[in-house]
């Protein structure tokens, strides 16, 4: 029989057998057992970070670049709530997060004590499951099945609020690794008639396309090997999410880019005018189909995702297949070779035909004229002058974020770390230290706007301390970008609040937490500024100022169809209807 | 846009703190209708509860909220008898009615008519405890309050499938 020890060297032991090799934490009173179980032990590290949200998308950026879950210690009260943004983002994005929160001991909740909050009321809505413990017999097992429901099926974040008094209280550790689930059984296998069903119908296809979004990624590396794999096997054309980004390579001349508000031209037309779309873990986001009763009237739909309440949400499908993207496209390839099957070559070279002339529109094209920076030209650069590496992009939110997803091109999964579901200002800066430290020696670029990355900026603390070599690369607008181009395009121009007033000098700033700070303001100084900024083994802060006045296009405007984009500022756009305001 | 329909929806959940707020906020943060709810442990060892939730919606949102609710980490089951063939429901309804002479005679007629029972009597007063179905029970309380009903409270509906087979 083994010894009891303590709630807090239970945790540690837990997440040791978990095989958890970092923690990112804030200290407070009610966790205080745990850290001093952290003082003494050297298996698993604790990243300090300057705010509890940081530390969130520190474990998001780790979790969604290793496919491990991340793992999050905060304290009670403003300790849990500061983590509530970041809890959120996970869930939206299917990210599999961890969070420990310390608690008043058990005594004490209900009676508003001092740093209290009811931290599984309020994480009830923003995570996949929550636990409180209060007896020390529970804690292994929870530990354990917190794990588990974070990382399997549709993962998201898992909530365990810990009371002092429990972290205190002795009891024997029980390894639960393996035990099963009482209630929790996502399905993964599809089923058979369905995919039999699928796969014939997209083999009778004449307008076929491929749609692929994140859940790719969270099935794992295998899942993207299939999906390139059969793919191929068809020849069909595939778009991707945002957030599946990666899953396909970007160089692939199948892969028409990404779809959606600000997608490429011949991908959203690709899926407004397809016969069959084949939907791979991806969910009929609002940011994909624009308005929902035009959104591919005229198509067959299989819908392939893990979480059955995806399917028939937004969009009718005809074919739902219910399982995970890597066991089911293995099985849907194995159909195909069995079958012998064989595409529509005559309809299908039609259809390319079709794309080809979409994709002469150039829709990406831009003008880069004179000195002033254009933000699609610096991230043109940025890709080019990154060739070669092995390189993570992460990025805040807004027009920067767009046009990263625009212009980088991504060959791999688990490279692109975005906030998709929540657009999380503020999220880049603290995912790309989560990043780094899960790939030391990987060039880690936080694409960012000014406004944005001021959100999370203490953050570069955190950096500093653990010498991670981290890169902000700060498209300088001095607006909140996408703000004030909707204020532009649907408010008469009445810039209402967008302007960045008193921005800092970011170079100082970077400075004064001890990392390298650059500046570009013109063309000719853009090149030498991010040579310089990748070849620094140090944090390094680049302030690239660009044109305040670009706007990111094509655009799918709000409450628009599918097929009704603005390609660019010479376009004048139908007027918005009424619905379409009320849409964000 | 299609018609709303009512369902009623059987779950069956780990009996632990907090299981009726994950089904309650479900509902109310994706906006759905909640017509009545019924929850109460069912097993032997207190280790799992039942709850009935009676809701309207299109066959979408129908669709959607059993997704949503089996997707619940701590649900077991969860099975729309409204679909699943024929079913019985009920529910109980205790009534307190005042009043005195013919208006106290009157209302204990209709509670015979209803077979509702008295529960409780004073010279001035009856309770009258009822079960059966919601439409039955509507109308029962709808006659009570014009012979001088003060009080009501209704159980919501619980729901269990006809014939041989368990959930």
């Amino acid at each position: 029989m083994a010894e009891p020890i303590t709630g807090a060297e239970i945790v540690l032991k837990a997440l040791a057998d978990q095989g958890v090799d970092v923690v990112f934490g804030y200290p407070g009173g009610a966790v205080l057992p745990i850290y001093d179980a952290f003082f003494q032990q050297n298996q698993i590290r604790h990243v300090l970070v300057r705010h509890e949200q940081g530390a969130t998308h520190m474990a998001e950026g780790y979790a969604r670049s290793t496919g491990k879950v991340g793992v999050v210690l905060v304290t009670s009260g403003p300790g849990a709530t500061n983590a509530v943004t970041g809890l959120t983002d996970a869930l939206m994005d299917s990210i599999p997060l961890v969070c420990l929160c310390g608690q008043v001991p058990t005594h004490l909740i209900g009676n508003d004590a001092f740093q209290e909050a009811d931290t599984t009321g309020i994480t009830r809505p923003c995570t996949k499951h929550n636990y409180l413990v209060k007896d020390i017999k529970d804690l292994s097992r929870v530990i354990h099945e917190a794990f588990y429901v974070a990382r399997s099926g549709r993962p998201g974040p898992v909530v365990i609020d810990l009371p002092k008094d429990v972290q205190m209280a002795k009891h024997v550790y029980t390894n639960g690794k393996d035990v099963e689930h009482r209630t929790y059984h996502p399905r993964v296998e599809g089923d058979r008639d369905k995919i039999r069903a699928a796969v014939r119908l997209l083999a009778s296809a004449k307008r076929p396309v491929f749609y692929s979004g994140g859940g790719v990624i969270n099935s794992g590396p295998r899942a993207a090997e299939l999906l390139r794999e059969f793919v191929r096997l068809t020849g069909y054309p595939i778009t991707s999410t945002l957030m599946g980004l990666g899953a396909y390579p970007a160089s692939d001349p199948l892969f028409l880019g990404m779809l959606g508000m600000h997608g490429l031209y011949e991908a959203n037309l690709a899926m407004a005018h397809c016969d069959v779309m084949f939907a791979v873990g991806a969910r009929f986001d609002d940011r994909v189909t624009g308005k929902t009763d035009k959104f591919s009237v005229g198509s067959k739909k299989i819908h392939l995702d893990i979480d059955p309440s995806s399917i028939n949400k937004n969009i009718r499908v005809d074919i739902p297949i219910v399982g995970d993207v890597a066991r089911v496209l293995e099985a849907m390839i194995q159909v195909w070779k069995e079958e012998k099957l064989q595409t529509d070559k005559k309809a299908l070279a039609d259809w390319w035909d079709k794309i080809e002339e979409w994709k002469r529109v150039d829709c990406l094209k831009f003008e880069q004229k004179g000195e002033i920076i254009k933000p699609q030209y610096a991230l043109k650069r940025l890709s080019e002058l990154t060739q070669g590496r092995e390189t993570f992009i992460t990025t805040e939110v807004g027009q920067h974020q767009m046009w990263a997803a625009q212009y980088l091109k991504f060959e791999k999964p688990n490279h692109w770390m975005t906030s998709g579901g929540l657009g999380t200002m503020g999220y880049g800066l603290p995912a790309a230290i989560g990043v780094q430290l899960a790939h030391p020696k990987a060039l880690v670029v936080d694409v960012a706007g000014e406004a944005s990355t001021l959100m999370n900026i203490q953050e570069l603390g955190t950096a500093a301390q653990y010498r991670l070599p981290i890169k902000v690369f700060i498209l300088n607008n001095q607006y909140m970008g996408m703000v004030r181009q909707w204020q532009e395009l649907l408010h008469g121009g009445r810039y209402s609040e967008s302007y960045s007033d008193a921005l800092p000098d970011f170079v100082k700033l970077a400075e004064s937490f001890h990392a390298v700070g650059l500046r570009a303001t013109k063309v000719s100084e853009l090149d030498e500024a991010i040579r310089k900024m990748i070849e620094t083994p140090k944090t390094v802060v680049l302030d690239v100022a660009v044109d305040p006045k670009e706007n990111c296009f094509p655009m799918i405007p709000s409450g628009a169809a599918h097929y009704d984009m603005i390609l660019g500022p010479g376009q004048k756009a139908t007027p918005v209807s009424d619905f379409g305001l009320t849409m964000v | 846009m299609a018609a709303s329909e009512t369902h009623a929806i059987a779950v069956i959940v780990d009996n632990e703190a907090g299981v009726l707020a994950r089904v309650v906020g479900l509902f109310s943060g994706r906006g759905y209708n909640i017509e009545s709810l019924t929850v109460a442990s069912v097993d032997a060892d207190h280790a799992r509860s039942r709850i009935t939730i009676v809701t309207t919606g299109t066959p979408m949102v129908i669709e959607q909220i059993k997704a949503q609710l089996a997707r619940l980490v701590p649900v077991h089951k969860v099975a729309d008898l409204t679909v699943e063939g024929p079913y019985l429901e009920r529910e109980l309804a205790l009534v307190k009615v005042n009043g005195t002479g013919e208006r106290r005679i009157e209302s204990l007629r209709t509670a015979d008519i209803f077979r509702a029972r008295t529960v409780d009597s004073t010279m001035e007063s009856f309770v009258f405890e009822i079960s059966g179905s919601t439409s039955k029970i509507d109308a029962f309380v709808d006659l009570m309050r014009h012979l001088g009903m003060v009080e009501v409270c209704r159980t919501g509906v619980v729901a269990i499938s006809r014939g041989k087979t368990g959930m």
